[in-house]
């Protein structure tokens, strides 16, 4: 079980709390989490990965265990202390006024 | 008992506004999708209770959003409350999301780049829908206008998406720039008439006329002038703010350019300018009242440079001559410090027997005149900036 941790207007589209839960294979990489979170939540669909380039958007960041991995290749591996719960997945929407 | 609907987009939500006949007292409902910019809202000529919202932002890109009761619940079309949002392989069932370009190269020629500002080829790239336009006699097909400029169309209800291809690959789509806001395809008007026509405009390549249902386009911009560009005749880059018709005369139309209001008799073959005494002929909204169609308005801006009325004065100007002579209307509308805008999609009428007037500035007020423009009263003041307001007229 994968912890992830959605920004405001993910949760409010998703009708979810800020934190949701969604089931993996190992090894899970963060490309197959964003496929199990849109398989969980069709609304989302879109939302973190742009449709026309399956690239992250660009003012979403992806952090693990602390470390900003928004510039890692999707087909990266995930920790162990992601895939197993113990810290969570945050996707979080860039700081800006107005 | 006969009423109106105000259906207002604004940079921060969604609003609707409802009133009786009289249109004197209002009842406030939303935000609806708050925090997102909602460019637009339409609902469909056929049933009254389906609506369509564009909502976005930056962030989360492009949800289209619906409701079939007239605005009291909302869902993404095809994940319906209550109804199985996935397949049972996991998979979505709607991609109501989803506008990607035609690249096929059946229909799509391909169509990779078009012009950017410094003149060089730049990739197509779906940014947002601008407008959505809802069929004339179907509530399931609904047509979008959107940034980067193309048409898409949809005939489930929002469900899926798929562009009209000849638009782009008619011929000048690579030679098209985006204006100071992006390039987007702003206005879609329906012909009541003749159903296989149709006409749009995008800033800033200007307007385009399709007469066999949107296979097939052609530039219709002859006798437009823009010194702002290279060629001022030129065929395409005429930065059409909003086209506007009259159900019943729909081979004439009336045009906000960036600078010049104009007019077409023959559904766009040719232009000849009617700015005639206004005060400034730039501006962003035209309409045309609901049962006088040589009745229009506009709202004149004081410069591309500076987007609020002249002289700090909100006036609506209306013309009963269908152009040159412009009277200004002024009656319950600031008539100084007034420092506002008023946007290309934020302009609509209702069709009761006394015509409504409507607009939205991008000071939060919502204003309407319950008498064709002679006497205007504020809706709502303190709204987020209007982006777009539509109005339903319900019986």
């Amino acid at each position: 079980m994968i912890r992830v941790v959605l920004p405001y207007h993910l949760q409010n589209l998703a009708h979810t709390g800020s934190e949701v839960e969604v089931e993996l294979d190992v090894p899970a990489t963060l490309a197959s989490l964003i496929d199990a979170l849109e398989a969980r939540y069709p609304t989302l669909r879109g939302t973190v990965r742009d449709y026309g380039t399956n690239q992250r958007r660009p003012f979403l960041r992806f952090f693990v265990c602390g470390e900003d991995w928004s510039l890692e290749p999707l087909s990266i591996p995930l920790p162990d202390k992601i895939t197993k719960g113990d810290e969570p997945f945050l996707i979080i929407g860039a700081i800006a006024g107005g | 008992m006969s009423g109106v609907r105000v259906l207002v987009g604004t940079h921060k939500g969604a609003f609707t506004l409802t009133s009786d006949g009289k249109r004197k007292d209002w009842k406030v409902d939303g935000p609806f999708f708050g925090g997102w910019e909602v460019y637009h809202m339409k609902g469909s000529p056929v049933d009254p209770n389906r609506l369509y919202a564009s909502q976005n932002t930056s962030w989360f890109g492009q949800i289209i959003q619906r409701s079939d009761d007239g605005g009291k619940t909302w869902f993404q079309p095809g994940t319906k409350p209550g109804e199985p949002t996935k397949t049972a392989e996991g998979m979505p069932v709607t991609e109501s999301n989803k506008f990607q370009y035609d690249t096929s190269p059946k229909t799509g020629k391909p169509l990779t780049t078009h012009q950017w500002y410094d003149g060089t080829q730049h990739p197509w790239e779906f940014k947002r829908v601008w407008h959505l336009e809802p069929s004339l006699n179907d509530p399931n097909t609904i047509y979008a206008g959107v940034e980067d400029a193309a048409m898409f169309r949809t005939t489930d209800g929002g469900q899926s998406w798929h562009e009209l291809a000849g638009l782009r690959g008619h011929g000048t789509g690579p030679q098209w720039t985006p204006g100071a806001g992006g390039l987007g395809l702003h206005t879609i008007l329906l012909d009541r008439k003749n159903t296989k026509r149709m006409f749009i405009a995008i800033s800033s390549a200007g307007a385009f006329r399709t007469d066999d249902a949107g296979s097939t386009w052609k530039p219709i911009n002859q006798g437009l002038r823009s010194e702002y560009i290279p060629d001022p005749k030129a065929e395409i880059g005429h930065c059409v703010h909003r086209i506007a018709l009259h159900p019943s005369k729909p081979d004439t139309l009336f045009m906000q350019k960036h600078w010049d209001v104009m007019r077409t008799d023959d559904a766009g073959e040719s232009w000849h300018e009617i700015s005639g005494n206004l005060p400034s002929d730039f501006g962003f909204v035209v309409d045309v009242h609901a049962h006088e169609p040589n009745t229009v308005y506009v709202i004149p801006i004081k410069s591309d440079s500076e987007h609020f009325p002249p002289e700090g004065k909100l006036r609506v100007y209306r013309s009963k001559s269908g152009g040159n002579e412009w009277e200004p209307l002024t009656k319950g509308l600031p008539q100084k410090d007034c420092f506002v805008n008023i946007l290309r999609d934020a302009m609509s009428v209702d069709s009761l027997d006394k015509c409504g007037i409507y607009f939205g500035t991008t000071g939060g007020q919502v204003y309407v005149s319950p008498d064709g423009g002679d006497n205007w009263n504020a809706i709502v003041n303190n709204l987020p900036a209007v982006l777009s307001v539509e109005v339903q007229t319900l019986q």
